[in-house]
């Protein structure tokens, strides 16, 4: 006669309970019954801050979907709550009126946000970020709204502020205490991590408190604190710390302190057939907000109640965890501050790259340790942590790898224990990976996907690839997706055009038809018109729906639908008469805003699109190209014309350069500039092509600098002495970075992965013979150039909406 | 429901969308390279992109604004977490005009 079992708990513990039993054999010994009060299946809580920022989808979020209950004859009351556990009649009550009897109940109730108290929670606009629903409710509320305010800096707090970050939210972080993430860091680490986080946009307040969430007909409208001070926000996400779900177990009559009272063998005190686990439950005085505690736990009840290990006890857990905080590599473990006085702390802070690490040492061996940006530190600490083993002599050998080789991480992953985690976001240790590698799981995309493993927030990734290649060595099938040029297309880019050129193929459709079994992509679709574009110049036959929008329009699609007008005034240098022109096109199409753009050139913002041609028309001026692929300005300083200093003529080589490569497609854009002397004020070393003048009479033509979302120097390409010469290598760069860079790879990406010394062989030194055939092609694309804004207009996009037409009474077909 | 005439199919550029306004309702029409014919609301309900500004292919959509992708056979989305798009019947005359039904 089988028991039954009742979940109370549908979260990461309740789910990795069962999971944990079905793998001892549990279905035999149990009936399994399991209530959630949320109408899905189970997914993993930590991504949700990735579904919130847009980098997951929801769906890739969960671990087992409804059909995994079905197929594992677990009965799921999905989306009832349960609201009293009846310890004498062993029996669970729903809040649909339905009652399971049961052997063994164990609570997985989780936890709830904390809200603290103020005024004003109950308006709209007001969120707490713990479950999908709540990220959903966020999500919804984003559009139209420009400032969120995060009261809480925890990590939960910091993961949701990403999130808005990344939907383009202005985000403020509030945060009661005097630094960041203070149940994990020190004092230190939480000023360095607030550097790094101001560096990507967000807005923090220390030691805040909220007193009220002001509003204006029950919407948020700012926050008030206790100092006096206000802030004015549009949304308010309350992460402020969680509290352990309790009402059940206290109205069951169980013992609760903070959480849920369970002994060595996980059940109350009050009655040996009750469980608790994971965030509700406390176990000697600990309450655990973590997923890894929750994994041992799960593992040992799960031993017990399949009575594989009946005796199995469960000691605590020794928390040592990596996160990743918008972007930041982070790993903690054990204590935070010394507490002994024979405690040593080791530490190093390196403030401007975001490094801080802090290990502490008691009795020879790790008790606590900080992390902060430097991954590669982590796994061995984390493995001397977990076995409690004896440290270095020398300590600087904890904090830095001495030995300057990679074969150490690899060693290190071969010697950890088959049970260590891996993957903490979904808990997958070092034997569930060698377990899938075995099973034929050859390529890292296969033995992600297959075992959830890097799936998450993808630190481990690296590791899994070491382990990948541990375990399968030469049987490791590289995943081919990766060396495509574009998704739809199975073909890396020198098979790609090969090709494209033997079988002629002109246009985007009969790239899909011939190469694509004559499936169409919609991710493919831009990648492939620039490639055709680039190999076919005039014989290229264009479709306009291959294209993204900003490139069928030629302007530049903005959030509220409206476009935005670049004119073409090369060099950054224009003319009062220019300046009308653009004036008066600003006044008669409405321009919502005129912003000189970080280009040197000027916007017009807030254009309806079907003015567009009318815009272009007035102007008379050629595109600028601020939408494309393509090449954009090139940014000058004065030079020789006025500066002082100047040594070399910037500005006339910045609009030679203009004029010559004005709207050259490419697999990225490319920003430019000219500097008149090394003081560089137009930034030509940080740009993807640039060339400084020196005081020799000569210029350093740079390429491969970046200072957007990353910033990078450029390297030096070549010294030339005149603007011919500035001409002809920046064009044959340009045309060997066309050739070869993937569909959106930057040049600093390129260059990179290719080395300069690589691409000044070719582009500067010919070593391949393919310098002249280069030139010509480039050349070739010159020529081609016709200025979007003098063509015919597209007119199916430009026409005017229709205007309502009279109905039609009878449908058309006669029915 | 209403039924409205859209006018000729050639008004829709082959593998592009359109927006067409009917009464007070705004209307993206797709047309798709295979030559089917599609309609949906015209806003994408995440950030009220303009839909028929999108790149099509096959039967699916991709919003300009932030690249959330829609079956348009049953307006579901399939890239990004967004509610569904409401989808209307749409159909070509025998005189070769675009009839719409909302």
């Amino acid at each position: 006669m089988k028991k039954k079992l009742v979940v109370i708990g549908n979260g990461m513990a309740g789910a990795r309970l069962v999971e944990e039993l079905l793998l001892r054999g549990g279905k035999e010994r149990f009936d399994i019954v399991m209530f959630g009060d949320e109408p899905y299946g189970n997914y993993n809580r930590i991504l949700l801050s990735n579904v919130l920022a847009g980098a997951h989808d929801p769906k890739d979020i969960f671990i087992n979907p409804l059909r995994w209950y079905e197929e594992n004859n677990i009965t799921l009351h999905a989306g009832v709550r349960v609201v009293a556990v009846d310890r004498h009649a062993k029996i669970v009550r729903g809040d649909n009126g339905g009652v399971e009897p049961y052997d063994d109940v164990v609570f997985a109730l989780g936890s709830s946000a904390f809200v603290p108290r103020m005024e004003g929670t109950a308006q709209e606009g007001v969120f707490v970020f713990r479950t999908l629903d709540d990220c959903d409710s966020i999500l919804k509320y984003i559009p139209g709204r420009k400032t969120a305010a995060v009261i809480g800096g925890g990590l939960l707090g910091l993961e949701a502020a990403r999130g808005l970050l990344q939907r383009g939210m202005n985000v403020h972080v509030v945060h009661l205490m005097n630094h960041l993430m203070e149940l994990q860091l020190d004092r230190t680490a939480g000023g360095i991590l607030q550097r790094t986080l101001l560096q990507m946009g967000l807005r923090i307040h220390l030691e805040k408190a909220t007193c009220e969430i002001l509003g204006q007909d029950g919407a948020v409208t700012g926050l008030r604190f206790q100092d006096g001070g206000t802030l004015d926000c549009d949304m308010v996400v309350v992460s402020a710390g969680i509290r352990p779900n309790t009402q059940l177990a206290r109205e069951a009559g169980l013992t609760v302190a903070r959480g849920i009272v369970v002994g060595d063998d996980l059940a109350s005190p009050d009655d040996p057939h009750v469980f608790a686990i994971g965030e509700c439950s406390e176990h000697a005085g600990k309450t655990y907000g973590l997923v890894a505690p929750l994994w041992d736990q799960a593992r040992v009840l799960a031993e017990r109640l399949s009575a594989r290990k009946p005796g199995a006890t469960y000691h605590g857990s020794r928390v040592a965890t990596k996160l990743k905080v918008m972007g930041v590599d982070l790993a903690v473990m054990g204590e935070r501050e010394a507490s002994t006085e024979n405690d040593e702390e080791v530490t190093y802070a390196e403030a401007k790259r975001g490094v801080y690490k802090k290990v502490i040492v008691r009795d020879g061996r790790i008790v606590g340790a900080i992390l902060l940006g430097d991954p590669e530190a982590a796994p061995g600490l984390v493995q001397s942590f977990d076995r409690g083993a004896e440290v270095p002599e020398n300590r600087a050998e904890l904090l830095f790898r001495l030995d300057g080789g990679d074969g150490r991480a690899a060693a290190s992953l071969e010697s950890l224990p088959d049970e260590a985690q891996i993957c903490n976001c979904n808990g997958i240790s070092k034997g569930d990976i060698l377990r899938a590698v075995r099973g034929g799981a050859r390529s890292l995309k296969v033995l992600c996907e297959s075992t959830r493993a890097g799936t998450g927030c993808g630190t481990c990734k690296g590791d899994v690839g070491a382990l990948l290649e541990l375990a399968a060595g030469d049987a490791v099938v590289e995943d081919p997706s990766v060396h495509y040029y574009v998704p739809g297309v199975p073909l890396p880019k020198p098979e790609l055009v090969e090709e494209i050129r033997a079988r002629g193929l002109t246009s985007v459709s009969a790239v899909f038809r011939e190469l694509a079994g004559g499936k169409e992509d919609t991710a493919s679709k831009p990648g492939l018109a620039s490639l055709l574009k680039t190999l076919w110049g005039k014989e290229y036959v264009d479709e306009r729906d291959a294209r993204f929008i900003n490139d069928r329009v030629h302007a530049n699609i903005q959030r509220d639908a409206t476009f935005s007008v670049i004119p073409r005034i090369y060099g950054g240098v224009t003319s009062a008469d220019q300046l009308r022109k653009i004036a008066n096109a600003a006044d008669k199409y409405g321009a919502k805003m005129v912003k000189i753009t970080g280009g040197q050139r000027i916007d017009l913002l807030g254009i309806k699109k079907e003015d567009l041609p009318h815009v272009w028309r007035d102007l008379d001026m050629p595109s600028g190209h601020a939408y494309s692929k393509a090449f954009r300005t090139c940014k000058t300083c004065v030079g020789t014309d006025f500066c002082r200093y100047g040594v070399g003529d910037s500005t006339g080589l910045g609009i030679a350069i203009e004029e010559r490569f004005q709207g050259i497609e490419s697999p990225h854009k490319m920003k430019l500039a000219t500097a008149g002397c090394p003081r560089n004020c137009s930034e030509a070393t940080t740009k993807d092509i640039g060339a400084v003048a020196t005081s020799g009479g000569t210029w350093e033509i740079y390429v491969g600098g970046a200072a957007g979302s990353r910033v990078r120097k450029g390297d030096i390409l070549c010294t030339v002495d005149s603007h011919d010469s500035v001409l002809r290598y920046m064009g044959r760069f340009m045309q060997y970075y066309r050739e070869n860079a993937k569909y959106l790879e930057r040049t600093y990406d390129f260059v990179e992965r290719v080395g300069i010394e690589e691409v000044r062989k070719v582009v500067v030194d010919d070593v391949e013979g393919i310098g002249a055939r280069l030139d010509a092609d480039i050349e070739a694309s010159v020529q081609a150039y016709a200025d979007p804004w003098k063509e015919v207009p597209h007119v199916t996009q430009f026409s005017e909406k229709l205007e309502p037409l009279e109905p039609v009474l009878a449908r058309a077909s006669g029915e | 429901m209403s039924t409205w005439n859209l006018g000729s199919v050639e008004r829709i550029a082959l593998g592009e969308g359109r927006t067409f306004r009917a009464g007070e309702l705004e209307v993206a029409v797709f047309r798709t390279r295979a030559g089917e014919l599609f309609a949906t609301q015209a806003q994408c309900p995440h950030g009220q992109g303009p839909l028929a500004d999108g790149i099509v292919g096959a039967a699916r959509v991709v919003c300009p604004l932030h690249a959330y992708t829609f079956d348009l056979r049953t307006g579901c989305v399939t890239q990004g977490a967004c509610d569904t798009l409401r989808t209307y019947p749409v159909e070509v005359s025998s005189t070769g005009e675009v009839i719409l039904h909302v």
